[in-house]
């Protein structure tokens, strides 16, 4: 193929003469390159048609803004076609398979879409008065139910706005449990897989981070953890299934050795759609456990969030969960505990987290999910995830280094490395190789524990078909990798871009628009 | 099941392929005392979807509706009209259905639309560089006190009594575990306290923590705050809870804030019983390397075409780990991107107009409310949100209001419950959405419960 016009249209080109299977305007049918709302739009330009205000005297307090502010605008249809354009540009899991390992890519029921957009549930605002809002806290106290019932747990923290800042509510319970007990315990010992966001929260909370080793078959060396327990030991962090895609076997002797050590116990859930309606976190010990609602859950991720990350808590950290919280009255009315009643209600609370409730947008969703599938179809949903990794996994150990493939079945995700490849070829050129062969790559590089690690989350949602077709793809790829394929290392040929240069942008960040303000 | 695809067929047959006998092989790490025999008790089983959509529709029913009402609530969440077309877009499969554009050759679409929406809210606040968004307005709020600690290596904040209850809460909740010290108040009817805050800052201090408009609606000046500040080589943080306002009132940035946070559910995002919502954070580029989140940046392919990718994540916590400058992962994209797509259909011309709508009518409202004999005005300016005091507590009459089916406000008695001083204290936002009916039912509604 000859370099398409790589500038794009410009209206400086004139009649330019275009030659071979150039385009005059650079683009390539449905292929439709779109520019940026500052090249496009102009200050003086509306899609919303606004009544006048009617007049009435300034109380500005003579802080009227008077400079440009530089927001071009565009018509509606404009702004519709700029939008479209720009969406055609992504993938998504309505287009296709999206094995992002730890993320849980499947597929998102529009009834959850419907159901959020009732009036009575987007159109509520959080400081109404409780009998104006029965509805709204009902959704949450039956989510709350079915994802304390689902854990095991003894209750559960629902303002945690995503799997991060559950990890932070949990971290906190821990650090205010400790507090009541007058232990000024300083360190949360992390497994080398953990996700990032794991070490990030502890410091976040002020803890310091120890690394725990893993064995050989990928999971915590519960030696090397039992050696490392004491009396400055807060408690660990865990990931069950963990990010390598394996279940934890020994958890249970975990939390019963950091309990006898006086620690506590925290689960990173967000693998939870493996073991979702199997098996139950709290009887294996767990103190406390985020629920990426987003993953397990079904709600859409957006590109980016939001999220939802509700935790479950064990008897021991429940008295110090955050508020507000959903309670029901002797009358069956509910209400939210606030920092109102919070010294009846709650005494040992550790506070506010964030402004209001939590993410009711994403608690509709995943309640409509849920309840869709019912405790017999979540179980399900686990025994397919599995069976759909597994037969990930062992469909491709024959072409790729499956590095805990000996060690028995995994559960939801099958974990390879860049083992075998030809000198210079690397796991990032098997993700650009995918891209073209249609499909969105898998997670590459995390977890950090095995050489270019590539992490394929297939989740219960895809046919077998679908995965057949992965698989044949991946081997094909994985094929070119290992005969050093020079063509692979300058995929994707067919994305809306080629291989975009991350060193430049970080070398000389261009973080805004810094065309004209008047102009723009 | 109707979201699995798999027949009983495939599963035995894959079965085969994997070398397991039945499902439960593939579970055998999982200690025998922990398997559930069946599906987990005391829950009930599948439902279709008409059965599900039933459910809410009833429970849905059970709330009220701001559109069925006339409705004042504000105090850091307000009922815009949001565009037909916004909500038609987020849906589009692409962007719903997309993960954070961790592949930047396939993800064009958001990471164009994250380089858009940060140069929009770096404009809209006056500052050089925004990030691809946080949480919501208390949790960005917090980060930022979290940044200028690190910018300054300074563990003392000062809030005004003016920052939203809950914000103040989210930053004592995490000030208690990293050791930060907060000096907070509770608001003055009387007046703002921008003089207490110039006041409170010493060579400890690392940041100044200020409302904009206020909690109470009320718009202070900036400027001096600033200079005080910078004077004391301590950071300015402005929290704008009401993006709106910054189509008539000058940018925080402009009078020389150095991190702007706010909230942006006003635009795109609806109201949605508290979340989710967006969290704005904008800064100047000298401090870029400290800020927390995602941020999108500008670069080219291999054949020198422009394109975006996610940068600077140096700071993140992928890569930096218990170095990270946050925890963040997962922001509030499709929030993000509807604020975006609501600020380009209405662009400079139609905020400034939708700004100028909204004081307008909140301007009318308050004229008419404080005739009534016994309400009177709290603030000398406000933008589409101000505070009147009743001549008795307006928690009651909060719900005496509703039960006559008009939402009335929020009493600073929610926000500050046992504040003898506050409790009269009704805030009330007034945003293009009201009509001059909804006007009319206030005051009369008002009028009968204070008879
Ligand atoms: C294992 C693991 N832990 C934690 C997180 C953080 O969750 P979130 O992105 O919702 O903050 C993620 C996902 O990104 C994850 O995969």
């Amino acid at each position: 193929m000859n370099a398409p016009n790589t500038a794009g249209w410009r209206p400086e080109l004139g009649e330019a003469h275009i030659a071979g299977d150039e385009t005059f305007t650079g683009n390539r049918a449905l292929m439709l390159d779109e520019r940026l709302i500052f090249e496009i739009g102009d200050a003086s330009t509306t899609g919303v048609d606004i009544d006048p205000a009617p007049a009435a005297a300034s109380r500005l307090g003579n802080l009227a803004r008077s400079e440009a502010i530089g927001l071009p605008g565009l018509s509606e249809p404009e702004t519709v076609r700029h939008y479209t354009r720009l969406s055609r540009q992504n993938y998504g899991i309505d287009l296709g398979f999206f094995p992002l390992g730890s993320c849980t890519m499947k597929h998102n029921p529009r009834l959850n879409e419907a159901v959020a957009r009732m009036k009575g549930f987007k159109d509520v605002h959080p400081l109404q008065p409780r009998e104006t809002v029965q509805g709204a806290l009902a959704v949450i106290d039956e989510l709350a139910h079915w994802l304390v019932t689902l854990t095991g747990m003894d209750s559960v923290a629902m303002s945690p706005k995503a799997g991060a800042h559950g990890e932070l509510c949990g971290i906190l319970a821990i650090k205010a449990a400790l507090e009541a007990r007058g232990e000024d315990r300083k360190v949360i010992l992390v497994p080398e897989s953990a996700h990032g966001t794991n070490p990030a929260t502890a410091a976040f909370a002020g803890f310091s981070v120890e690394n725990i080793p893993a064995t050989e078959a990928g999971r915590v060396d519960l030696a090397a953890l039992k050696a490392r327990l004491g009396p400055d030991v807060a408690g660990v962090m865990i990931t069950n299934p963990n990010t390598c895609g394996l279940f934890e076997p020994d958890l249970k002797a975990i939390s019963d050795a950091v309990h006898a050590a006086g620690g506590y116990v925290y689960c990173d859930g967000a693998n939870f759609n493996a073991i979702v309606g199997k098996v139950r976190p709290g009887d294996l010990g767990v103190d406390a456990m985020h629920i990426n609602l987003h993953k397990t859950f079904s709600t859409p991720h957006g590109g980016g969030g939001p999220g939802s990350g509700p935790v479950v808590l064990s008897a021991a950290l429940s008295p110090y969960a955050p508020l507000p919280y959903v309670k029901r009255e002797a009358d069956g009315s509910l209400r939210l505990v606030e920092e109102e009643t919070a010294a009846d209600d709650q005494p040992a609370s550790f506070g506010r987290m964030v402004a209001f409730h939590g993410q009711m947008g994403m608690f509709t969703r995943a309640l409509a999910y849920i309840l869709s599938h019912g405790a017999d179809g979540l179980k399900q949903v686990a025994e397919d995830a599995v069976l759909n990794a597994n037969y990930v996994l062992r469909s491709l150990e024959g072409v790729l280094d499956a590095p805990f493939g000996h060690s028995g079945p995994c559960m939801h995700e099958a974990l390879f490395t860049d083992d075998g490849f030809a000198e210079g070829f690397s796991t990032l050129d098997v993700a650009k190789g995918l891209i073209d062969e249609g499909f969105h790559p898998m997670t590459v590089y995390f977890p950090l524990v095995v050489h270019g690690a590539m992490l394929v989350e297939p989740t219960e949602t895809e046919s077998k078909a679908a995965l057949d077709q992965f698989i044949g793809a991946l081997r094909s790829v994985a094929l070119r990798a290992k005969q050093g394929d020079p063509a692979l290392k300058s995929a994707p040929h067919f994305a809306p871009r080629r291989r975009l240069d991350e060193t430049l942008a970080a070398r000389k960040p261009v973080l805004a628009w810094k065309g004209d303000k008047a102009e723009g | 099941m109707r979201y699995l695809p798999l027949t009983p067929e495939d599963r035995s047959e894959m079965l085969g392929v994997i070398g397991a006998g039945a499902i439960d092989d593939l579970f055998v790490d999982v200690p025998a005392e922990a398997r559930l025999p069946g599906p987990v008790p005391g829950l009930p089983l599948r439902a279709t979807e008409m059965t599900v959509e039933r459910h809410f529709s009833a429970l849905a029913r059970k709330n009220k509706a701001a559109s069925d009402h006339p409705f004042f609530l504000g105090a850091g969440a307000y009922k815009h009209h949001v565009p037909a077309s916004v909500d038609h877009l987020i849906q589009r499969g692409e962007f719903l259905t997309a993960y954070t554009p961790y592949q930047p050759e396939i993800a064009q679409g958001t990471l164009q639309v994250l380089f858009e929406f940060q140069t929009q809210v770096a404009r809209l606040f006056g500052c050089d560089v925004a990030n691809a968004s946080m949480y919501d307005g208390s949790t960005a709020c917090w980060e930022a006190i979290g940044m200028a600690g690190r910018v300054t290596r300074r563990k003392k904040a000062v809030l005004s009594g003016g920052l939203h209850p809950h914000y103040v809460s989210v930053a004592k909740t995490m000030a208690r575990f990293t050791g930060d010290v907060l000096d907070t108040a509770t608001p003055s009817l009387d007046g703002t306290d921008l003089e207490r805050l110039i006041g409170a800052i010493d060579a400890e201090t690392s940041c100044v923590v200020v409302q904009y408009p206020d909690v109470l609606g009320r718009i202070d000046d900036l400027s001096p705050l600033a200079a005080a500040c910078q004077a004391a080589g301590a950071l300015l943080i402005a929290v704008v809870t009401e993006p709106v306002a910054l189509g008539a009132i000058k940018a925080p940035g402009e009078m020389g804030a150095d991190i702007v946070v706010g909230e942006g559910q006003s635009l795109g995002v609806g109201l949605q019983f508290g979340g989710p919502y967006v969290g704005l954070f904008a800064t100047r580029d000298k401090y870029v390397r400290q800020m927390p989140g995602r941020l999108c940046g500008e670069t080219v392919d291999a054949t020198g075409k422009r394109g975006y990718v996610l940068t600077l994540s140096t700071r993140e916590q992928h890569i930096r780990r218990e170095k990270a400058t946050s925890n963040i992962c997962t922001n509030s994209g499709l929030c993000a991107l509807a604020f975006s797509i609501h600020m380009t259909l209405l662009g400079e011309r139609g905020l400034r107009d939708l700004a100028a709508l909204n004081h307008a009518r909140a301007v009318q409202t308050a004229d008419r409310l404080v005739a009534i004999p016994g309400v009177s005005l709290v603030n000398d300016s406000f933008f589409n949100e101000f505070t009147v005091t009743l001549p008795k507590p307006a928690r009651q009459i909060v719900h005496d209001l509703a039960a006559k089916g008009v939402l009335g406000g929020v009493s600073l008695g929610r926000l500050y419950p046992g504040e003898a001083a506050l409790e009269n204290g009704l805030v009330i936002a007034v945003t293009e959405v009201v009509t001059d009916e909804d006007i009319a039912a206030l005051e009369a509604a008002l009028k009968e419960v204070l008879a």
